[in-house]
């Protein structure tokens, strides 16, 4: 893969919240054209990663470059504007504002009224349940309806590269399942690249081409979803596979691979 | 009858200059949690700008009143950049206190250049009277309501209609969202404050009809328009012009038919009864965010 086709690159980045460290070092590459995952338990660092990365948090250390451009510590609104959109965790629509308002505040940083058309159509399409919901404030839209508000709001701006935290909050199974299989379709069709950071390790590298395991601020693993789905302490610590001991009995004190 | 309606009108068009401080008061607040008490005074010195506009240098009325709303706008950047921005993120507390001193600051320095007597601003309303059958209506208090409602639909438009304004309302209900959608936040805030000061200058030169512009205006009104806010649901903007209506008629009744004294109480008493009843005020909604 030439250098040329890597579109983020983050190298050695340390972020802090006040005092504490939160990322300890952490480089990762995202392809053009692919989905790139994090996974980790709470409090590995994934969010604040992504936070880093949309420029909300600033790091102490380390540079991320987005198509070649240097932008740690840039002002998040000018990030947004090169192409990078981010998808909050809890979703974060604008309670008031109808949903057809909060979709255009996803074009902000556009100007082209037919480009914002068609792409307005597109996002209806994939999602029609916010077609038939369109003049609702988006406060009155189910926790699902909300998540396809966020993700549709954030391709509104034709992103480069989409951030994805979290798709999956507190959404039923059935749910789950449709929301990837549009975040598929998005990566597939617009050939938009994808970093998404997802707790539940089962359908996150059932999407993704490529994945990294983050672990208290580090990167732990990093693999192609195929190896790390058949890596043995990804089976076990983030898929909950029971492997029988000798003693017929689930290991709680195994040594991990990287420990 | 006749006196009731008079009286009526004319707490209306009182009740309006508060609403319109009110609405300022409302807007600094929904956009970046800040109660900016220095409002009053961003009024009053939006008065003097107009009067040495109008009064000192000659300047047609009108020419005047736009260039005292434009001076103030400009003002009203400066001091959320200068006053406002660099504490940003400290404790609420000070914050007020720093618009607390922005008032002071304001008050003793127009008193510095202007003097502390009263002033009068000439305008095409300050005399003359409008006569319905035996009822007689002053036309400065007809300019006040009718600007007011034309200000009230040109807001409502904006913030409605356009995209800028739009994305106001959407900081102001979730400023860090406004930042993952590209908005450019703290530009945003600073227009905010612009319009804010505008306005409030809108409404001092449509009181001086009515009263005198004196350095001390702003703290006055001020004290009547913060009520209003809150009897409107802090974080309204209609709940701060109806706020503003209902303090100014209240007033403006117990001033009439009640002993000496109620006038300046009865507002007070309202307001306590209104947040007895309903705490979140007559037009405020609760903030429940879905998991």
């Amino acid at each position: 893969m030439s250098t040329s086709d890597i579109i983020l690159k983050l190298s050695n980045i340390e972020s802090y919240y006040g005092p504490i460290m939160a990322i300890r070092g952490i480089s990762l590459e995202v392809p053009r054209g692919r989905i790139v995952t994090l996974l980790g338990a709470n409090g590995a660092g994934k969010t604040t990663v992504l936070k880093t990365i949309s420029g909300i948090l600033d790091p102490q250390k380390g540079s991320i470059e987005f198509l070649g451009k240097p932008i740690q510590r840039m002002e998040a609104d000018k990030i947004v504007r090169l192409g990078l959109s981010h998808v909050p965790e809890g979703r974060e629509v604008f309670p008031f504002l109808s949903v057809r308002e909060n979709l255009m505040m996803g074009a902000y940083p556009r100007s082209d009224r037919d480009g914002i058309a068609k792409d307005l159509e597109r996002v209806y399409g994939y999602f029609p349940r916010l077609k038939e919901r369109i003049n609702q404030p988006a406060g009155q839209l189910s926790g699902g309806e909300q998540q396809m508000l966020a993700i549709g709001r954030a391709l509104m701006n034709r992103p480069t590269l989409l951030l994805l935290d979290e798709p999956s909050l507190g959404l039923s199974p059935i749910l789950v399942k449709e929301i990837f299989t549009i975040i598929k379709r998005v990566n597939e069709e617009q050939g938009m690249s994808i970093l998404l950071v997802e707790q539940n390790a089962k359908v996150a590298l059932e999407t993704a081409h490529y994945g990294y395991v983050l672990e208290i601020g580090r990167v732990v693993m990093n693999d192609t979803c195929e190896r790390l789905m058949n890596s043995k302490d990804i089976q076990e610590f983030y898929l909950g596979a029971k492997e029988e001991g000798a003693r017929g009995e689930r290991r709680w004190k195994k040594k991990k691979t990287w420990r | 009858m006749l006196d009731f309606v008079q009286q009526l009108v004319s707490g209306i068009a009182l009740g309006c200059v508060y609403g319109l401080i009110a609405l300022g008061f409302v807007l600094i607040y929904k956009a970046t949690e800040v109660v900016n008490f220095a409002q009053g005074d961003l009024m009053m010195l939006g008065g003097f700008f107009a009067f040495t506009f109008i009064g000192m240098l000659g300047l047609n009325y009108w020419l005047g009143f736009a260039g005292a709303v434009a001076a103030m706008a400009l003002f009203g950047m400066l001091a959320e950049r200068v006053v406002v921005r660099p504490i940003l993120g400290y404790p609420q507390f000070s914050i007020i206190m720093a618009t607390i001193g922005l008032g002071y600051f304001l008050r003793s320095v127009v008193g510095m250049i202007w003097g502390t007597d009263d002033f009068k601003i000439e305008t095409p309303f300050s005399e003359g009277v409008l006569r319905i059958g035996s009822l007689v209506l002053a036309y400065d208090k007809l300019s006040v309501i009718a600007a007011t409602i034309i200000l009230c639909a040109l807001l409502y438009l904006f913030f409605n209609r356009t995209t800028l304004g739009t994305a106001m309302r959407a900081t102001s209900e979730n400023m860090l969202a406004a930042y993952y959608m590209g908005i450019p936040v703290k530009r945003v805030v600073s227009i905010v404050w612009a319009i804010a000061a505008a306005v409030a200058t809108a409404a001092g030169v449509l009181l001086a009809p009515i009263t005198f512009i004196h350095s001390n205006v702003g703290l006055v009104l001020g004290l009547k328009a913060f009520p209003a806010a809150v009897l409107g649901g802090f974080g309204s903007i209609p709940g701060a012009v109806v706020g503003g209506v209902l303090i100014g008629v209240i007033e403006s009744m117990a001033g009439f038919y009640l002993p000496q004294g109620w006038k300046d109480v009865a507002p007070y008493i309202v307001l306590l009864v209104v947040l007895l009843l309903k705490p979140e005020g007559l037009f405020g909604i609760h903030m429940r965010k879905k998991v």
